[in-house]
């Protein structure tokens, strides 16, 4: 379906799918076996300026919105979602500096971040504190000209190998997370060490590793926006990259799809390769209608939220449900479709599968974003 | 560092097919590709052009379109493209070929270094990397598989061997073929697209670079391709493995079956 692109966004379709087929996808298989970070994979993409997208013009980047970083997540999902799941984190870690940073900070840290040079990422979970954001027990005291933070972040993307961390901690835990602050720590901050290393289920290129805060101190300046003000942050900042999420479903589901058609018609039994039986046919043309309609969602979605609306929180999880949703099911059926070749490694809807249902957990799990739908119907119709 | 990369636009091998009758390539529907060497070679000038500075041009001998690949090659990181074009290169063996190539470096002039693939994917020959430094008396190193190091006066480099590799220092200028071990190229970037669309192409024709008239296209082409066919498909292969003693006696078996 033609969803009328401009120049520029084929252009960024394009570049992110030629790095998906020539750099990504020959080496998914080795990465996921190996539970290895797809480092190299990262520089391929920072020289390919596709990092740039994240960042305002003002600071060295290309500017783009919601849409356009849609469009390059989809493209390197096709190829690998824990690839495409890095360089997703990246964003998501640098987006609280956009939204909320100082003009000094931005300047500082931004033009590295849309070279590529450095990356981000984001620190918000923690073992208490999944669902529940407000559970979080990392604190941040002043002490002279310097923040002391104290506190441990778990399953945080790119931990380990970004070199910006985004970090929400409580600065007046009296208040809960009204009293949440945003700050930002350089790997290498005084007091900042990496814990544990996950070994996942799916998305085995991406890292995903534990921080720890003792006695951490950072300058006073290392604020993202205003005292108190963190948890405010955080949600503007998913509900802006949500979508970013629902577009790896897309990549991931197109991906699935193509794989079942293609062995489809190459797989005879009965003399007819299964594709000309009605069971088979009815079973793709269910998953080309799921991804189809997820891809119009989020792209109406991301469209919708670079028109900066007022409230943009139920389109954000709607997207980010139906898509990650579609996602699960279409890989199912696509190893449902190739059989038992389908549930081999030898070939890739295995791990498609195994990479899908992450979508359905992270960055709030697909209940919590019903319930944001749910509460935002209440309001509407009040 | 002025670096010029020599790109021909190739049909894409995936889709080549031969017509029976005719025994000539069949280009209808084929996609045009930049030359695969070629896109190592143009990798490897922009790599040395980050580490010590300098310009890339890329340089292709070819119809119009072949302005496609050197854009392409502009959106990888090359600075400025050259095509060049005229009615009159028609019909080039590698021996014009190189004549008329090394005209358009001459007309582009002081280059310090020249690199090219290893060889055209359609024609194969390798040949016109070293006609063309032939033509400009250049020193030139073949089947490049690493640069070692690289300095305003001398370039050293690993020639490929079926058994290990050469190390040779040449002098600059100097011309060199690469093998696809030489590095990994990368993918177009954003910026470079938005300056590959931009970019003016400049074309050169025979009168341009002063080329003279039976030095150039069929009338300067010594050789000419008399027949092109599909080759009968090779009879069935086995490999024996095991001692010499081994294979031998797997040998006898096999061919006493036929006597």
């Amino acid at each position: 379906m033609d969803y009328f692109l401009t120049e520029e966004q084929q252009m960024i379709k394009d570049t992110a799918r030629e790095l998906s087929e020539e750099k990504i996808i020959p080496k998914r298989a080795e990465l996921d076996e190996k539970n290895e970070f797809a480092g190299a994979i990262l520089k391929d993409i920072a020289k390919a300026d596709l990092f740039s997208i994240f960042v305002p013009e003002e600071y060295g980047g290309f500017g783009g919105g919601c849409f356009e970083t849609v469009l390059a997540l989809e493209e390197l999902a096709r190829g690998c979602v824990g690839v495409a799941t890095s360089f997703a984190a990246n964003g998501l870690g640098l987006l609280p500096v956009v939204i909320a940073g100082s003009k000094e900070m931005k300047e500082k840290y931004l033009p590295a971040l849309a070279e590529g040079s450095s990356w981000a990422a984001f620190g918000l979970t923690e073992a208490g504190a999944g669902s529940d954001a407000a559970g979080i027990k990392t604190t941040a005291v002043l002490d002279g000209d310097e923040w002391v933070l104290n506190g441990t972040k778990q399953w945080i993307t790119n931990g380990g190998e970004a070199q910006i961390y985004t970090i929400l901690a409580l600065t007046n835990p009296e208040k809960g997370i009204r009293g949440a602050s945003l700050f930002l720590v350089e790997d290498g901050d005084p007091g900042f060490t990496y814990g544990k290393k996950e070994d996942k289920m799916g998305i085995r290129a991406s890292a995903t590793r534990e921080l720890i805060m003792k006695d951490c101190r950072i300058p006073k300046d290392r604020l993202i926006g205003k005292k108190g003000t963190g948890f405010i942050t955080v949600m503007k900042t998913l509900d802006v990259s949500r979508p970013s999420i629902a577009a790896l479903a897309v990549g991931l589901g197109q991906a699935a799809l193509d794989e079942a058609v293609v062995y489809a018609k190459q797989r005879v039994q009965f003399d007819k390769p299964i594709i000309s039986f009605q069971a088979v046919q009815h079973m793709l043309a269910d998953m080309a209608i799921q991804v189809e309609a997820a891809r119009s969602l989020v792209y109406g979605t991301a469209r919708h939220i670079d028109a900066h609306p007022k409230d943009m929180s139920k389109g954000s999880s709607m997207c980010k449900v139906f898509a990650t949703d579609m996602a699960m099911k279409v890989t199912t059926d696509a190893v449902q479709v190739m059989g038992g070749y389908g549930y081999m490694k030898e070939y890739p809807v295995e791990k498609m599968m195994r990479d899908a249902k992450i979508l359905q957990i992270y960055e709030g799990t697909n209940q919590i974003q019903r319930n944001v739908i749910g509460q935002e119907l209440n309001k509407e119709y009040a | 560092m002025n670096i010029v990369v020599c790109i021909k636009q190739v049909p894409d091998a995936k889709d080549v097919r031969l017509d029976p009758k005719t025994n000539t390539m069949s280009r209808e529907g084929v996609q045009s590709i930049m030359n695969p060497f070629d896109r190592h070679a143009l990798e490897e000038g922009v790599s040395l052009k980050e580490q010590v500075g300098g310009k890339v041009t890329v340089l292709s001998m070819g119809p119009p379109q072949a302005e496609e690949v050197l854009r392409e090659a502009i959106s990888c990181g090359a600075d400025e493209g050259v095509l060049v074009s005229d009615r009159a290169f028609a019909g080039a063996d590698t021996w014009a070929t190189s004549y008329t190539l090394a005209k358009a470096v001459e007309t582009v002039g002081n280059a310090d270094l020249i690199l090219c693939g290893k060889q055209a994917i359609d024609g194969d020959t390798a040949q016109v990397g070293p006609g063309l430094a032939y033509q400009l008396n250049l020193p030139y190193v073949t089947c490049v598989q690493k640069t070692r190091e690289v300095s305003e006066s001398a370039i050293q480099v690993e020639r490929m061997m079926d058994d290990g590799y050469d190390v040779v220092q040449l002098p600059l200028p100097a011309l060199l073929t690469v093998v696809k071990d030489i590095n990994e190229p990368r993918v177009p970037s954003l910026k470079g697209k938005m300056k590959a669309k931009k970019a003016e192409i400049k074309v050169l024709s025979a009168a341009d670079i002063g080329a003279e008239a039976d030095c150039i296209g069929l009338a300067g082409s010594p050789t000419q391709v008399a027949k092109v066919f599909s080759p009968e498909p090779r009879g069935e292969r086995r490999m024996f493995s095991g001692s010499a003693e081994e294979q031998v006696e797997q040998l006898v078996k096999e061919i006493s079956g036929y006597l």
